[in-house]
């Protein structure tokens, strides 16, 4: 059977000190397993932008990777207010961040759409006053 | 594994006393305690020389050349940084330091700086370049070039190509010489080096063919040979054999301090000194939390290259003279004698720009546990599993800095977990190792005459 690598990391929201933290993570993890440093570059972003998501707008979440020889899987999901309209937060500079959050260097409305260019894959399913699940897939073998 | 570089800082097992303070101070873990002394794995080295720093007997030496080299050329030019000049206190000048220089054998005396004004043009052009990526990272400082290769690949795009002010002053003297018909077999270009890392930069160049640089010589030697010759008043009285000099801008006296680079280059910059400043930062930015910056300039010594482990003089005295320096030269009174009629750095522009680049500078990422992703798997997984053994208290005493790096080193076959002396005493006590075993694993990592 080929290999296959499972993490989990736990997303508080509202805790912007830590943001960041499971994309670092996951960074070091791609790194050792000599993953292409363009693929680890672009997964990063993803993640990033992602885990910024949740602190900024979930209560708290739960980032899955999941790792094989082909791909890298990420599933970024979170208990939160949801996302009501999809496709209107995926347009550029949508964004619904509070003034506090701007101050903060957030809100520009740039992150799911830069998700979407970083990543092979994406989709997202989102229940309002549920939560928002986002998954990101990067392949290994050149299928860009 | 292929050895990558050359490395300036040798370790001298006969005076090693295996007190492992290197290996605690290392940035990029590249020592390990054996036998009880520090060995060096060559692939992680950056030659930044914390460890020289810390070494409490002197194990650890940077090798440079002989000055009795330099006589095997008939033309000897000793190539100085501004920070030689900064080493010495008010009483000294700088005329003194040079005669010192010229006594010592040198025909001629070159300042790095005069490298740097063709550097910053075509480093303003390259920021100018939009499709290039950002922030652009200065190349200025070899070791953070070695530790981007090592630990931040993901960087080396961002690094400038462009050769070092040191290697640029160099190129331009060689062809001045030649222009007077001094034929290059005779001309041998010496650089008096602050720090270990130009050293091996010299030796093995980076994305270079090969260095105009003949020999290097060490900055803390240098300082002593001139610092007693001034003191015992034997030198320094007449000026008679100094070369003539160029003058030196302000901006260019300080371009190897902090800043030196950063606030000459256009957009948003930011100038980091100290190498785990550098690494705090570049870990962040490579975390994507950091955007929006147009230039970074890197430096591995707190104070840049006035906290080079070669120099003599407190930092941030040298930091203050240079300075000083730098504003009486804006002033009009810089103390040098000038020769603004020959030749200058400035006539040979077009050719110094044409031989400005370097080529690609490859990452050597370090990180990996395996060239192939299925066999780093199977390493990572058994890390974690021999991470549940290990206490996490990164203690040293296995003879690896933290317990990760033993869990690593023992994957890769160069540690054993009996080595983690919480696991011999584990071990003991469920009765599968013996009081005598462990104190045996002990003696072969610190030595038999620790115990
Ligand atoms: N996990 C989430 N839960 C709830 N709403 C979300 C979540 N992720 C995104 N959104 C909504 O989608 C909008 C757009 O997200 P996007 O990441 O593109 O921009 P932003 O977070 O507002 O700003 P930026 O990411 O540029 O700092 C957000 O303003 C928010 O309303
Ligand atoms: S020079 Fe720096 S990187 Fe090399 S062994 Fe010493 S501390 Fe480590
Ligand atoms: S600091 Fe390192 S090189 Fe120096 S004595 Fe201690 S173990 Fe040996
Ligand atoms: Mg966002």
């Amino acid at each position: 059977m080929a290999e296959r690598m499972q993490f989990e990391y736990n997303v508080d929201g509202g805790n912007f000190t830590r943001a960041g933290f499971a994309s670092s993570e996951i960074k070091k993890i791609l790194k050792k397993l000599n993953v292409d440093i363009g693929i680890v570059k672009r997964t990063v972003v993803a993640t990033y932008e992602g885990e910024v998501n949740i602190v900024a707008h979930a209560y708290s979440g739960t980032i899955y990777v999941d790792i094989d020889t082909e791909r890298i899987r990420i599933n970024l999901k979170d208990e939160g207010p949801g996302i009501p309209d999809i496709d209107q937060a995926m347009e550029e500079g949508y964004s619904t961040a509070s003034s506090q959050v701007r101050e903060m260097g957030f809100g520009a409305g740039m992150g799911l759409p830069n998700m979407k260019k970083n990543a092979d894959e994406m989709h997202i399913t989102s229940e309002v006053d549920k939560g928002t699940e986002v998954e990101i897939v990067m392949f290994l073998n050149n299928k860009e | 594994m292929v050895k990558f570089f050359h490395h300036a800082l040798k370790f001298r097992k006969d005076v090693c006393i295996g007190c492992s303070h290197c290996m605690n101070e290392c940035p990029t873990q590249a020592i390990r305690i054996h036998g009880g002394k520090a060995e060096l794995t060559d692939n992680r080295c950056i030659d930044c020389g914390k460890c020289y720093m810390v070494c409490p007997v002197g194990a650890i030496i940077v090798e440079a050349d002989d000055l009795s080299r330099i006589f095997d050329y008939t033309h000897r030019v000793a190539l100085i940084p501004n920070i030689l000049l900064g080493q010495f206190p008010e009483g000294v000048s700088i005329s003194q330091i040079c005669s010192v220089l010229m006594e010592a054998g040198f025909t001629h005396i070159f300042e790095v700086e005069h490298g740097t004004r063709v550097l910053e043009d075509a480093m303003t052009k390259m920021m100018e370049e939009k499709e290039l990526p950002r922030p652009l990272i200065s190349t200025f400082c070899p070791a953070i070039v070695r530790l981007i290769q090592v630990r931040f690949p993901m960087f080396t795009d961002n690094l400038m190509l462009l050769k070092a002010p040191l290697d640029i002053a160099a190129m331009y003297y060689r062809r001045k010489l030649e222009e007077e018909g001094i034929s290059p077999e005779d001309t041998g270009v010496f650089y008096i080096t602050p720090c270990a890392a130009k050293i091996a930069a010299i030796k093995s160049p980076v994305g270079e063919e090969s260095s105009p640089i003949t020999g290097v010589i060490n900055m803390d030697f240098i300082y002593n040979k001139i610092y007693t010759k001034v003191k015992q008043g034997l030198s320094g009285k007449g000026s008679c054999c100094l070369p003539a000099m160029q003058p030196l801008q302000p901006e260019e006296m300080v371009w190897s301090l902090t800043e030196g680079e950063a606030a000459r280059m256009p957009g948003r910059t930011l100038a980091i000194d100290e190498v785990s400043n550098v690494i705090e930062f570049l870990e962040k930015m490579e975390n994507e939390e950091i955007s929006d910056i147009d230039f970074l300039e890197l430096r591995a010594c707190d104070q840049s290259c006035a906290g080079g482990i070669l120099t003599s003089g407190n930092r941030f005295f040298t930091v203050e003279r240079l300075r000083k320096r730098a504003e009486e030269a804006a002033r009009g009174n810089d103390s040098m004698i000038y020769d603004t009629a020959g030749d200058s750095i400035r006539d040979h522009f077009d050719y110094l720009n044409e031989h400005l680049k370097v080529t690609q500078i490859k990452p050597r990422a370090m990180d990996k546990l395996d060239e192939d992703m299925e066999q780093a798997m199977l390493k990572m997984r058994k890390v974690q599993e021999i991470m549940k053994d290990l206490p996490y208290v990164d203690c040293g005493i296995c003879g690896s800095p933290t317990c990760n790096s033993l869990a690593e080193d023992i994957v890769q076959g160069k540690a054993h977990v009996n080595q983690c002396i919480y696991v011999q005493k584990r071990w003991e006590q469920e009765g599968k190792l013996q009081p005598k075993e462990s104190m045996e694993i002990l003696k072969e990592i610190w030595g038999e005459d620790k115990f």
